[in-house]
């Protein structure tokens, strides 16, 4: 085998699946955009400074909707809450002894949840000083084929067939329950996530907004505490 | 400048600080701690929770599509993946297109 950088290696694992499936999701945001009127260059923005296809799309229908602006950036930025969580356990993965605070810095600009998810899966079987790189060479081609299929969505969203189309926006939940599914996780990785799946759609019966976040901190609370009770009677590792 | 891009530039610095913090944060937390391990739990049920929603009950065009529908797509994209391909995500992904594919033509 070929000595690949860890750089090269992300560039190419990206550039299949995720990249098209964030595709499929980004082609709906563009089109989204070009239908209300709103800008080309204002779009592409969204997609490069934001990277958060939900914040992206609350933007979009709160804005057409004339809410005021302070209120669509707090909006926003709310929904941006399970980035905290997110980073704070990838960036330690992230760290080696070479790399500097401001390398882990520019990285959580390009976190997502599929940049994420995929490095969750992967990272625990790669070597640590491999990691940085290949989470940029990743993350950046994501960032790329986002910001094509955004202008492509713009500029040529409404010529696909609409079953054609749902088949293409069921593809972004699918990705991510199965990177889910596939990954190496714990006996507590797996508690986390089947309790949140129950957690995701009760929470949204009471507040839709707000669901994600409260549905993350009652389930993964919940996740941890029963781990935690079932190590001390021994069931659990 | 219009409203639109300012927005964007903006919600793109706001959404950053969350992720700054929590670079920031990850340095004062030891990874083998228990609050770790809480954290990781929270970061886990978030995204479930939001996929579990988004395939239950949909907001956007997804809610063209039947729940049946969704189910049915969704565990045959799970066989294709666990069971048919040992865990290709390319087949897997591909095949959950596939089948919302064929059941909506079927049904349409």
């Amino acid at each position: 085998m070929t000595a690949r950088s860890g750089f090269q290696q992300g560039l190419l694992h990206a550039a299949g699946v995720p990249a098209l499936v964030l595709a499929a999701g980004y082609i709906g945001f563009g089109a989204l955009s070009a239908g209300h009127g709103l800008s080309l260059a204002g779009t592409l923005l969204s997609t490069l400074l934001i990277w958060a296809l939900p914040a992206q799309l609350i933007i979009v229908e709160m804005h057409t909707l004339g809410a005021p602006f302070f209120a669509v950036l707090l909006t926003a930025v709310l929904s941006g809450v399970r980035f905290l969580p997110m980073t704070v356990i990838l960036a330690p993965l992230l760290y080696e002894a070479r790399s500097r605070p401001l390398h882990q810095y520019a990285a959580a600009h390009f976190i997502s949840m599929s940049g994420w998810a995929w490095a969750m899966a992967r990272f625990p079987a790669m070597p640590p000083e491999r990691r940085l790189g290949y989470f940029f060479g990743f993350t950046s081609t994501l960032m790329a084929s986002a910001l094509a299929s955004t202008a492509l969505g713009y500029l040529a969203g409404d010529l696909l067939p609409p079953m054609a189309k749902l088949a293409f926006v069921f593809m972004s939940p699918m990705y991510f329950l199965l990177l889910l599914a596939g990954g190496q996780n714990d006996a507590r990785g797996y508690l986390a996530i089947v309790v949140g799946a129950v957690a995701g759609p009760l929470a949204h019966f009471v507040t839709p907004q707000w669901s994600v976040l409260i549905a993350g901190i009652a389930g993964g609370t919940l996740a941890y505490f029963a781990h935690r009770a079932w190590k001390r009677k021994g069931l659990a590792r | 400048m219009s409203d639109y891009t300012l927005l964007a530039i903006v919600c793109g610095l706001g959404t950053y600080l969350w992720r700054g913090l929590g670079v920031t944060l990850s340095a004062r937390i030891r990874p083998e701690s228990e609050l770790f391990a809480w954290i990781g739990c929270v970061a886990y049920a978030m995204l479930a929770g939001l996929i579990s929603r988004v395939i239950l009950m949909p907001s956007g065009s997804l809610e063209h599509t039947a729940l049946w529908q969704r189910l049915a797509a969704t565990g045959f994209a799970l066989v294709a993946y666990l069971l048919l391909t040992r865990k290709n995500l390319f087949a897997g992904v591909i095949a959950s297109a596939a089948a919302m594919y064929v059941v909506l033509r079927l049904s349409a």
